[in-house]
């Protein structure tokens, strides 16, 4: 199955397009750390822990988004220029839901009752 | 060299020096449409997350009419997915028709588990009148339940639209690789196309947490 990378016909492509031939055990490690997250995930929904359980599971998935961004979208085999894209991208929704939040937080007393 | 470089016309622009140029163009595109793609869920994700906040025990209760089990199932589904896309992009990456086809029916055919199984969890909402309108019947907060329902079926609805674009493009691409079109100089395509399929799995990743889990532990807590 692997054969392939060894090729020598590889090199007719690599000056100009490196075809970035990731390791299939990162693509295999990664899909087992997604479900063992998805199951922490589970697992921790089932136990009270106050106003941690959204705090726990949104960590959960942000790590979980952080590896498929990195290794099953190749971001980090990838230019600045792409790394900067992305980056904006989400820089622009935490810019969206913290203004937002520090909005509606602020209102006083009454609005906002925490559990 | 250029001799052996027979199919280039085809496949390199003219507006480009090389392909890796020309894939880099392509790559960075799809990153810009996929920008918006964030922002546009954001503004979803920001309106769930307002809501949440002022009417607390009205999601907690409501949320806990979704299916853990049958959420769970379809992150499972949907992370598989993931990696037989990976897989097709690394076969395109070699140049392996077979297998490239193969791992592309797999991801529709995982798409295509994950929306029936969608289809289940709304049947069952339409089954328990959990469906904002004149029907919806809730014990509790009925109002405010009718937000978060609305919420759900808008987010997951357009998270489910957003699969059967996918699977249809997948579809092209199952086409296009079985008639021999990628090959390992030239397959920018299913790369593009995967960037898309794993945008569409992320949100997804937050959609279940939030949606289904945070409040899982008790209500009113």
């Amino acid at each position: 199955m692997l054969n392939n990378v060894t090729d020598p016909a590889v090199e007719d492509g690599a000056t100009e397009r490196e075809p970035h031939l990731v390791p299939l055990r990162v693509y295999f490690s990664v899909f087992a750390a997604l479900m063992v997250l998805t199951a922490l995930t589970v697992f921790a929904a089932t136990k009270d822990l106050g106003a941690f359980n959204t705090v726990v599971a949104l960590a959960i998935a942000c790590m979980k988004a952080v590896l498929v961004v990195l290794y099953f979208m190749h971001v980090r085999y990838s230019t600045k220029l792409t790394w900067a894209v992305v980056a904006g991208g989400f820089f622009w929704l935490l810019l969206l839901l913290l203004m937002t939040l520090s909005d509606y937080i602020t209102r006083g007393p009454g609005w906002l009752h925490f559990g | 060299m250029s001799g052996t470089h027979s199919d280039e016309p085809s496949v390199l622009q003219h507006h480009f020096d090389n392909l890796g140029q020309q894939f880099e163009a392509s790559s960075l595109g799809m990153w810009l449409f996929l920008v918006t793609e964030i922002l546009f869920f954001g503004g979803l994700f920001t309106a769930y997350m307002v809501y949440r906040l002022t009417y607390p025990e009205a999601f907690a209760e409501a949320s806990h009419h979704l299916n853990i089990v049958l959420g769970g199932t379809n992150t499972a589904v949907l992370i598989g997915s993931s990696l037989t896309m990976v897989m097709a992009v690394y076969a395109a990456q070699q140049g392996a028709r077979n297998r490239q086809v193969l791992f592309l029916v797999l991801t529709m055919v995982l798409g295509l588990v994950f929306l029936g199984v969608k289809s289940v969890e709304y049947s069952h909402k339409f089954a328990e009148g959990l469906v904002p309108g004149p029907n919806f019947r809730f014990e509790g907060d009925a109002i405010h339940a009718q937000l978060f329902f609305s919420l759900y079926f808008v987010m997951t609805g357009l998270h489910a639209l957003h699969m059967i674009v996918g699977i249809g493009i997948m579809a092209v691409l199952t086409v296009f690789a079985w008639r021999g079109r990628y090959t390992r100089r030239y397959h920018t395509p299913v790369e593009v196309s995967g960037l898309y399929w794993h945008f569409v799995d992320i949100v997804w990743i937050f959609l279940f947490p939030l949606l289904y889990l945070i409040d899982r532990h008790g209500a009113g807590g």
